[in-house]
């Protein structure tokens, strides 16, 4: 895939900076001439979708941190002063709240789409690896972010997931002190958070470029799992998938639009209107509608050490998925039963979603712990077994011959 | 092949278990929720993407908030000026310097080093009636009347089971004002076996509790309306739940108007992009 360069400069200008920094080259074989998979589908644009997220994220922030106060006492109001008071102000403002959850559900879609069709196996399993480490960062910027504008809900989701850290043995208290900078989520904690949540995002970044240079070497997986065997395989990528790309991404900008203009606070808990109050606790705290399969599976364990463990586990399995699952068949196209497993693993996670936002208590908790004993043998025993028992369908020749056999039958 | 059959077997019938048993434990949860607050849903000349602001209702809302909200609640963000921003209850800038100048304010301190009282500017924020929260508390047995500004944004009444699944598709987002209506006309007589200790109100739309230390903030005719509209409970509480809304969300008219042009090329954009994307992959088969 990252084979030879067909770039070639046009004009004195371009040779001279070829041959000086070979930039326009790498943007080249990069994003016109790099050969991608002609039968991908529009779920490989949450890739790009993803990338437009991120640069959302990135502008919005940098503007609204032109105008916001990093300060316990003002925070609050300077949030509400960029509501009011600033030019477009409430735009940057749902636009980067309600980007933060576009992020995740393109985030979501993504990972299940390389759950299903398998993209986390040889030769992907760095670039997979990469994907879940942007996952984790993802998930410890937004959580920083939601604490800005020191709302009841920033205050208190700050509270309780950094005191998870006090589950350590022997030095969880003097974490806790350490992250809080006293003790107690503070100003400290505030302007701590503030500087990480300005840094992560460009970590972010940073990791995205190895994402796509891992992605670059081995390529794209597609909806048949096989590997690209010939050049008809393949379409350039300009004008093919940057046109489907920018399709993709303008319909996701509608979705994202539908909520951002219509329903801004959808998504939002309206307790974060109310000012932090440390003196009051909310009825139910809840985290952000993104953390909640992982809060069910944190609750459902009785013990605050385990059910911290089994939060990073589920996770960590994340990470050596590669391994755990047997088959040499990528998709679950050709994977009949793994292909039922995956969608009870896609209903399994929305039911601790919706078990998270509930309060931990009676038969909530014994589905949550049902759910989440599910989760672990889906991949710890169900991933590693399936591989071994189960007859794949016979897979096509190639792309290209799917592809032909597909619009034959139509 | 019998014995693999098996197994899988096994481990499917084990997945459907698990989620019929996980989904089960939690259905309860969608049956019940009744004997929770109760909150009606009223129809709002702001709802939906067309929606807009009533100028008049708004006026008529800040006429109530003034005269007997502002008695007990404070609303520290807004300001005089508001009053005449575009999309907001209309007054002009000279209604608004008028209603400012009714406020003393104090400020300083002047070249002689001293604090002075002064008659309200337009930027100046609306009074709050209480020099701090522990005034307030002391006021009402330790509960606090929360400032008002963003009241319309705070409180929401789940309306129960999976309700919510269905507002992003009808864009339902009035559950705060809805609440500021169902709480102001709530005060109905109390169940059978309910009591309410000392200057407590029994409110059947209350989210805190089953009582209230407000007492009813609302009478007939308490208020009179400059625009002849009736002066009872009911309209005094849809007009004060609408100017809540306005002063939690003033940029609301700037918003949908923004969203339906955004929309509108976006829409159009994402054809033009069709149509292109089949032009482009026309001659590959994919
Ligand atoms: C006599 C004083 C008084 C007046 C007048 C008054 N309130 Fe209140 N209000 C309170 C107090 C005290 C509370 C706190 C109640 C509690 O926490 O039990 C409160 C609470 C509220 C709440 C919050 C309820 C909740 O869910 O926590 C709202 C909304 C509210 N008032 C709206 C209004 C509106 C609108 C008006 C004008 C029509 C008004 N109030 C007039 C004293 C008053
Ligand atoms: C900031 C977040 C992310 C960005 C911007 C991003 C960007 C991209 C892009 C542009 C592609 C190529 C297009 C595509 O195939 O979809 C891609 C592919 C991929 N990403 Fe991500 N990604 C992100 C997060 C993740 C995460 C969290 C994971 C997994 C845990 C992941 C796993 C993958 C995999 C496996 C591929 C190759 C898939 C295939 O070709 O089948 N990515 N990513």
């Amino acid at each position: 895939m990252s084979g030879h360069s067909t770039y070639t400069p046009s004009n004195g200008f371009t040779r001279w900076i070829d041959s000086r920094l070979p930039i326009i080259r790498l943007g080249y074989d990069s994003f016109v001439a790099y050969p991608t998979p002609r039968n991908l589908n529009y779920w490989w644009a949450f890739g790009a979708i993803l990338s437009m997220m991120l640069a959302v994220q990135l502008i919005t922030g940098i503007v609204l941190v032109m105008h916001y106060t990093p300060n316990t006492l003002m925070a609050f109001n300077s949030v509400e002063h960029i509501m009011r008071d600033v030019n477009w102000g409430w735009l940057m403002r749902y636009m980067h709240a309600n980007g933060a959850s576009m992020f995740f559900i393109a985030v979501y879609v993504h990972i299940l789409r390389g759950l299903y069709y398998g993209s986390y196996k040889a030769p992907r399993e760095i670039l997979w690896i990469l994907g879940v480490v942007i996952f984790l960062l993802m998930m410890a910027t937004a959580f920083m972010g939601y604490v800005l504008p020191w709302g009841q809900m920033s205050f208190w989701g700050a509270t309780v997931i950094t005191n998870l850290f006090s589950a350590i043995p022997l030095v969880g208290d003097p974490i806790v002190t350490w992250l809080w900078g006293g003790f107690s989520v503070d100003n400290p904690t505030l302007n701590r958070f503030f500087s990480l949540h300005y840094l992560l995002p460009f970590v972010i970044v940073g990791v995205v470029v190895l994402h796509v240079w891992a992605l670059h070497v081995v390529g794209q997986n597609n909806p048949t799992g096989v590997e690209l065997k010939s050049e008809q395989d393949s379409v350039a990528f300009t004008p093919y998938a940057t046109v489907k790309d920018a399709f993709g991404m303008v319909v996701f900008l509608i979705f994202f639009s539908w909520f951002l203009f219509y329903s801004p606070n959808y998504m939002g808990h309206p307790d974060n209107y109310i000012p932090a109050n440390p003196m009051v606790t909310p009825a139910h705290i809840v985290p952000e509608w993104y953390f909640l399969p992982f809060y069910a599976i944190l609750r459902s364990i009785p013990d605050k050490l385990g059910g911290v463990l089994a939060m990073f586990g589920a996770i960590a399995v994340l990470f050596v998925l590669p391994w755990l699952d047997t088959s040499k068949v990528k998709s679950a196209t050709y994977r009949p039963l793994y292909k039922q497993f995956f969608w009870v693993l896609v209903i399994c996670g929305l039911g601790l979603g919706y078990l998270g936002s509930q309060p931990a208590e009676g038969g909530y908790v014994v589905a949550s712990r049902i759910l989440t004993a599910w989760y672990f043998f889906h991949f710890l025993v169900i991933l590693p077994v399936l591989g071994l028992v189960e007859k794949p369908r016979p897979l096509p020749e190639s792309v290209t011959a799917a592809v032909l056999a597909k619009n034959a039958a139509h | 092949m019998t014995m693999i059959l098996s197994v899988t077997k096994i481990g499917r019938a084990m997945g459907a278990a698990a989620l019929v048993a996980g989904l089960a434990f939690a259905a309860p949860a969608f049956a019940s929720e009744a004997g929770g607050p109760v909150v009606e849903t009223q129809s709002w000349s702001f709802a939906g993407p067309f929606g807009r602001f009533d100028k008049a209702q708004l006026q008529r809302g800040y006429k109530v908030y003034k005269e007997v909200c502002s008695t007990c609640h404070s609303m520290n963000l807004v300001s005089f000026r508001n009053l005449a921003d575009a999309g907001g209850p209309g007054f002009t800038m000279d209604q608004a310097k008028a209603l400012a100048a009714t406020i003393k304010v104090k400020d300083g301190p002047n070249d002689a080093g001293e604090m002075f009282e002064r008659d309200g500017r337009p930027s100046d924020r609306f009074a709050a009636p209480f020099p701090n929260d522990e005034a307030a508390r002391a006021s009402f047995g330790g509960a606090l009347p929360p400032d008002l500004s963003l009241i319309a944004k705070a409180r929401a009444v789940h309306r129960g089971g999976a309700s919510f699944l269905g507002d992003p598709f009808t864009l339902y987002a009035e559950a705060g004002p809805d609440y500021v209506y169902n709480l102001l006309t709530g005060y109905v007589e109390a169940p059978h076996g309910v009591t309410c200790d000392g200057a407590l109100q029994y409110n059947q739309s209350f989210i805190g509790g089953t009582c209230i230390a407000m007492p009813p903030p609302l009478t007939d005719d308490i208020v009179t309306y400059d625009d002849g509209t009736k002066g009872t409970v009911q309209n005094y509480a849809r007009d004060v739940a609408a100017f809540l809304m306005w002063t939690a969300e003033p940029k609301l008219e700037a918003r949908k108007s923004t969203g339906l042009k955004v929309m509108m090329f976006l829409i159009v954009f994402a054809g033009l992009l069709y149509l292109t994307k089949r032009k482009v992959w026309s001659s590959v088969a994919h």
